[in-house]
């Protein structure tokens, strides 16, 4: 404990030194990208930098006059590595703004060094909703669960379905969307008629789905991190929930746009609620869609990598207006308010919360030209993250 | 509650084509080989593989993966194995364990981190009806092929020549050698062989427990709990062990979701006060 005291008292003392005198390299701004690019959730870092680098080569790399620095690094997917190297950008590499974090422990753990060191850290993944208030310097360009939970409930309650089970993934953001789910369709006169939650490491899904047929409700609602979430798909139809009369009702998760293709028959008629469908109609997709698959082999973009591209958009947008200077307290005043259209539509960030305000779109899983696609139908313009304008 | 049963059984059966592998490495040859998940993933790359890129029938693949492993194997042994069979267990996990590590990132590398599907013959998907009670199709085929194999593991072992001389190398390897039997020959087929199973264990789970490069992690744990509560010298050891932990776990999670993943634990923990040495074991060892 002692050893670890001292360790953090020092990492200050170098981060509080270096606050007080700007690195030398003024002409670049460099930005640390911290992502899990090894290990369980790889996908997740892969798809981020690849929406990072297609905004980097869409966009240039000077912005207001600098020249933008990319370094990434590989986390792994495990807390103290993120918070590490957090560090090691911040100190040795002189990282002028934090980026990335593929999941809420990650971005937790650099919570303490952005506000410590006052580095401006985008959130570009990471989903619980607490997330922006761990430190002032913090701010998101993903969504949060809670956004993206309720206009399910909203929308499941106002199209017959009355009784639902819910079915959720057993930590952090699984826990969020079960509350902000429940919440809405009972507010809306909705009937849970029983909360499943699933471990995290969980290699069969028979006992829960045979649990959820048993409890014959109208729809089931579940989230589940993406890759995990085609499994359920896939059990969730050869079980017969469906013709059982049970509709399967999601987080955009599950249907994650780079996979669904795979996930083949049983995934049409999937209702989700999410920030971004690669399907999604309007200019700005198609551009980004085009230029992200020619620069990535054509894999599609999923939302992941449109956190990381609104990232980038965020960065360049407050580097613009602070003509440069990206030190924390200037860096976030321009942040606050800024707005922009994104590929998922129009997009701001609050500038009370520092998260994103977005429009969330219900979709349906549609075979469009012989591809799987999340088709939008239905649109909750701009909303913000329920849990904190609650709290307010 | 019959259709709970059912579905602890076929999962119990998929473990057990997953572990057995590890039984016979562990308990017939004595060595300590974490890395065997790293096989069972192999196999069910290659079945992602064939369907997915080239469109071959899931029939096919099911061989071709217990061969594609089983050959996998075959050169690890001649090539690494075989040299650490006299080493100390510790420095076998090292190896093995390392082993893994490689299998994860280079699959990674290779393959992409996401997870892996396949799609299944229209006849092996949906369930039916038998006797009013549901019956997932895939999970029937599971237990027929898997409850096949397990019978036709135990004739081999128990009744075969290959079978006995095997049995006489673990057991007295200076001994079995001056009596002519070519035991490294004996290791070779028989570490290819586990592989193999495992190979196949992971064709077949892909679709019920998904594959993605982390797999020989994820799993690694259950194996260890079947081979330990089912013990490694018999065959139906680990076969009981297996279904037991299926029921157990699927049961559990059923019935007690709240503490369902912690059900299979408790269990490990009381047969191995119960019975330290395994289900079957023999008695002195």
């Amino acid at each position: 404990m002692l050893n670890r005291r001292t360790l953090l008292a020092a990492a200050s003392a170098a981060l509080a030194c270096l606050a007080q005198f700007p690195a030398a390299a003024q002409e670049a701004v460099k930005i640390g990208l911290i992502l899990p690019m090894t290990g369980p959730f790889a996908s997740t870092g892969r798809q981020v930098s690849a929406g990072v680098k297609t905004f980097i080569e869409t966009h240039g790399d000077t912005v207001a006059g600098k020249k933008i620095e990319l370094i990434i690094r590989d986390d792994a997917g495990v807390a103290d590595q993120t918070r590490r190297i957090a560090q090691e950008l911040v100190v040795n590499d002189g990282a002028k703004v934090l980026a990335g974090f593929g999941l809420t422990p990650l971005a937790m753990s650099v919570a303490p060094v952005a506000t410590q060191a006052k580095v401006p850290t985008v959130v570009m993944a990471a989903g619980t909703a607490s997330i922006t208030k761990a430190s002032e310097y913090i701010t998101r360009t993903s969504g949060t669960l809670p956004q993206y939970s309720l206009p399910v409930g909203t929308w499941a309650a106002e199209n017959g379905i009355k009784k639902v089970v819910t079915l959720v993934t057993d930590y952090g953001p699984g826990i969020d969307a079960e509350k902000w789910f429940t919440k809405e369709f009972k507010s809306k006169g909705g009937e849970i008629v029983e909360a499943v939650r699933v471990p995290l490491q969980n290699p069969d899904f028979a006992p829960f789905l045979q649990r959820v047929r048993d409890a014959k409700p109208d729809a089931v609602f579940v989230f589940l991190p993406s890759g995990v979430g085609s499994l359920f798909m896939k059990q969730f139809a050869d079980r017969g929930l469906a013709e059982a009369g049970i509709k399967l009702i999601a987080t955009g998760d599950v249907t994650d746009d780079d996979i669904l293709n795979s996930m083949g028959k049983p995934a049409i008629g999937t209702i989700t609620g999410h920030f971004y469908a690669t399907a999604h109609d309007s200019p700005e997709n198609k551009a980004y869609v085009e230029a992200f698959k020619k620069a990535n082999n054509n894999m599609r973009p999923n939302f992941m990598s449109v956190g990381g591209y609104d990232g980038m958009a965020l960065i360049y947008a407050a580097l613009e207006k602070t003509k440069g200077d990206a030190t924390g307290p200037a860096f976030m005043a321009a942040v606050k308010g800024l707005s922009w259209t994104s590929p998922r539509g129009p997009v701001s960030i609050d500038p009370d919360t520092r998260d994103i305000i977005q429009n969330i779109y219900i979709r349906e899983v549609k075979d469009v030209n012989g591809e799987l696609q999340n088709v939008e139908f239905k649109t909750f313009a701009a909303l913000k993250d329920p849990e904190k304008a609650e709290a307010k | 509650m019959l259709t709970i049963l059912f579905d602890g059984v076929a999962y119990g059966m998929l473990l057990f084509i997953l572990a057995c592998g590890l039984t016979v490495t562990l308990g017939l040859m004595n060595f300590i080989n974490l890395a065997h998940g790293a096989f069972a993933m192999a196999g069910g790359y290659v079945t992602v593989v064939m369907m997915n890129r080239y469109g071959i029938s899931f029939y096919w693949c099911l061989p071709a993966a217990f061969i594609v492993s089983a050959l996998i194997g075959l050169v690890l042994e001649r090539t690494l194995y075989q040299w650490l069979y006299q080493v100390s267990h510790l420095d076998q996990v090292l190896f093995s364990i390392g082993i893994v590590f490689m299998a994860v990132a280079a699959t990674d590398y290779f393959m992409g981190g996401q997870q892996q599907l396949i799609n299944l013959p229209p006849e092996l998907s949906g369930r039916m009806d038998v006797f009013g009670v549901g019956v997932g199709r895939y999970r029937l085929f599971t237990i027929i092929v898997c409850a096949a194999l397990a019978l036709a593991l135990q004739l081999i072992l128990s009744k075969t020549r290959f079978g006995s001389r095997l049995r006489a190398a673990v057991d007295d390897r200076r001994v079995a050698m001056g009596l002519g039997i070519n035991v490294p020959l004996v290791f070779a087929l028989t570490f290819a062989f586990g592989s193999g199973l495992a190979g196949l264990g992971g064709a077949m789970g892909a679709e019920i427990l998904g594959l993605d490069p982390n797999f020989p992690l994820k799993f690694m744990i259950y194996f260890l709990i079947v081979v330990s509560v089912g013990g490694t010298s018999t065959v139906s050891g680990p076969f009981l062990a297996a279904m037991l932990l299926g029921i157990a776990d699927v049961a559990g999670k059923y019935y007690v979701p709240a503490i369902g993943p912690f059900v299979i634990y408790a269990l490990m923990i009381v047969m191995l006060i119960v019975r330290p040495n395994g289900l079957f074991a023999r008695g002195g060892r």
